[in-house]
């Protein structure tokens, strides 16, 4: 059995909104274990942005963990302090944040943001953080001589995704959380930076969480697979097992939603409906008004979630013996 | 042989743009240099390719929405730039660009029957108030806003991404035009949603005999677009198509190394294969600027199978099969000397 690094129980998260609170995440449970590559996949408005972010605590001021615990190394990181959360923040734990193209300051130049992350992080040894920056940018294939010394838009972008890796790896966390790390890149730089992650995962040592809303991705990059729908986590097991054998409805459709570049054509089609309304989530399943396998209770009642054996876990009435009503 | 509706001939779109911002010398932007294709009625054509590789730039042209440096457009064999203003606007009715960010293409203070209504009004499609209101619940009907009475008084904000995408398209068919242009029109779409869409706009090619450009990068989505709708795919690169061939056969037997290698990159929904498939390595990651575009064939510095003659000379689109077009000197007798 891996070793779990952080076990989320339970957790939701709530906004605070004009419309009156929206529930993000909703009774989210889900584990991080060593040294895998957990892939968290999910449309807009899923959750799986917030979810990371409750991670780390760096939720938006009108976000709040309403409910649930998330249990790293035998602590609460939901009811952690500030001080103590800093302590881990980066060093244990690091972010790519998304939109991470527009995340460094362009005023400052690369080296610059290497010694004002160690600092803030109670590193000053100046010379030390270049010496274990230029080692980190080479490690992602960057000339450190010509990168640390340029300004962030002197970089093409699949350059300053390469530079935020390596600023994630500053301070030899255990665990890095990239938040859709490659979706504003081109196809070859996308390829690139896939690559790069397996191989930093194998040569480090290091955990990953890698979000986003493009299942091909996941299935090209991830070890294990969570699949978030409104909120909730909905299905969980081995990359192998969710694409080859997927349980939940959602995570079925989802596959045959994304055109890859073999297979039958006649095969793929769009999930029919839309996603919820958020501030008006439909009662029972979420997924039910587009499930075509939806029986009584799923109008109903909130399916729980059923642990299957070999790690996989699945949120469906199908799966649930007890079908009440 | 039907008459081309379509034809563009050596087209090259050049923005200048200053060096700096304090700078007075101005260099080139060859957007678009020299593409050529023709399509025929009900026609489907994918462009696709990376960012920066004109595709936007070349649809905005076929719909008007910029004007070219030099080459032509013609629409049934008639220059569209030689038309009398009479003509020129038949033909901007007659060509209706769908973009790609469906947030930031609807007029927020509109209802949706406004929206619907506008075009029909002012191209005299319907006499009146009475009949524009039923020709827009129509619309509605036929783009799968159903039921159409429910959405006909509703603003954009109360429609979702893929809601307003289909009224986008509403709007764009509302004017009865024979050529669609839709530049990512799924890019900002829950993935979920994406393909319905598409099929959208098949159907209403179908029922309507429209033409199709479809414009995106994403080669999963092309090929399912070109493949079901029996049509082509074009790849571009740095302004120029660099291959060009039915759907199916461009997907599964790439011959140009840019499209081998877009091909061997591309993620697949399906582990086992997508971590198995051949990567080809390319000898630069960076694409050039189209500022100052590599001499000879564009993709030479980054090319695998780069020879010699590939940065002295451009390689020309040649018709290697009946159906298939391809600008690469592994395909071409390069030792015959051409311009």
């Amino acid at each position: 059995m891996p070793e779990t690094l952080i076990a989320i129980d339970d957790l939701v998260v709530e906004y605070f909104t004009l419309r009156g609170p929206l529930r993000a995440v909703d009774s989210a449970s889900l584990t991080i274990n060593q040294g895998e590559i957990l892939g968290i996949v999910g449309e807009s408005g899923s959750g799986k942005s917030t979810l990371a972010q409750a991670v780390l605590r760096i939720l938006p001021p009108q976000a709040r963990i309403v409910r649930g615990s998330i249990t790293y190394r035998g602590r609460d990181l939901a009811k952690m302090s500030e001080g103590e959360l800093k302590k881990i923040r980066w060093k244990e734990i690091s972010m790519v944040p998304q939109a991470a193209l527009n995340a460094l300051n362009p005023t400052l130049r690369i080296r610059d943001h290497f010694i004002e992350t160690a600092k803030a992080h109670g590193v000053a040894d100046k010379r030390g953080v270049i010496e274990k920056a230029s080692e980190l940018l080479e490690q992602v294939r960057l000339d450190p001589k010509r990168v640390l010394s340029s300004y962030p838009h002197e970089l093409s972008g699949g350059m300053k995704q390469r530079v935020l890796i390596a600023l994630s790896l500053l301070l030899d966390p255990q665990i890095v959380i990239l938040d859709e790390p490659t979706t504003a890149l081109d196809v070859l730089t996308q390829r690139f930076i896939l690559d790069l992650l397996k191989e930093l995962k194998e040569r480090l040592g290091i955990t990953m969480v890698f979000i986003t809303h493009d299942i091909a991705v996941i299935a090209d990059i991830a070890d294990r697979v969570a699949v978030m729908y409104a909120g909730q986590v909905v299905e969980v097991g081995n990359v192998f097992d969710v694409f080859y054998e997927p349980l939940h409805p959602y995570t079925r459709l989802l596959i045959k939603s994304v055109p890859g570049l073999k297979g039958d054509i006649e095969d793929m089609r769009p999930i029919p409906g839309s996603p919820p309304d958020m501030f008006n989530p439909p009662e029972g399943c979420r997924f039910h008004p587009r499930c075509p396998w939806k029986f009584e209770p799923c109008d109903r009642f909130d399916p729980s979630l059923v642990k299957l054996g070999d790690g996989r876990i699945v949120s469906c009435h199908l799966y649930t013996d007890k079908r009440a009503g | 042989m039907a008459e081309p509706i379509l034809e563009v001939l050596d087209l090259k779109v050049y923005f200048s743009v200053k060096k700096g911002i304090f700078s007075s010398t101005k260099s080139l932007v060859r957007a678009v240099d020299g593409v050529t294709f023709s399509m025929k009625e009900g026609d489907i054509l994918t462009i696709v390719g990376e960012s920066g590789c004109g595709k936007t730039t070349l649809g905005k042209a076929v719909a008007g929405l910029v004007k070219p440096s030099s080459g032509k457009i013609l629409f049934y064999g008639k220059d569209i730039y030689s038309m009398d203003k009479k003509e020129y606007m038949n033909y901007r009715r007659n060509v209706q660009m769908i973009h790609q960010d469906p947030y930031a293409s609807l007029n927020p203070v509109k209802t949706v029957y406004k929206i619907l209504s506008t075009p029909l009004l002012r191209w005299g499609i319907v006499s009146g108030e009475e009949e524009a209101r039923r020709r827009a619940l129509d619309l509605l009907e036929i783009v799968g806003l159903t039921p159409p009475d429910y959405f006909i008084n509703k603003y954009p904000h109360q429609l979702s991404g893929g809601q307003r995408q289909r009224l986008i398209v509403a709007r764009a068919i509302s004017v009865e035009p024979k050529i669609i242009v839709a530049d990512e029109p799924i890019t900002m779409i829950d993935v979920s949603l994406r393909l319905g869409i598409l099929d959208l706009l098949l159907d209403l090619r179908k029922k309507m005999g429209l033409t199709v450009i479809f414009i995106t990068h994403d080669f999963g989505a092309a090929r399912y677009f070109s493949a079901k709708g029996g049509g082509d795919i074009a790849v571009m690169y740095l302004g120029k198509i660099v291959e060009k061939g039915p759907a199916e056969s461009v997907i599964q037997e790439p011959l140009h190394p840019y499209t081998k290698t877009l091909i061997a990159a591309v993620p697949e929904p399906d582990p086992k294969y997508s971590r198995t498939k051949e990567r080809i390595r390319l000898r630069s990651l960076d694409i050039p600027s189209p500022i100052n575009p590599p001499p000879g064939c564009r993709f030479h510095t980054r090319c695998p199978l780069y020879m010699e003659v590939c940065s002295e000379r451009e390689p020309p689109l040649v018709q290697l099969t009946n159906d298939r077009e391809v600008s690469c000197f592994l395909y071409t007798e390069f030792s015959e000397k051409k311009a």
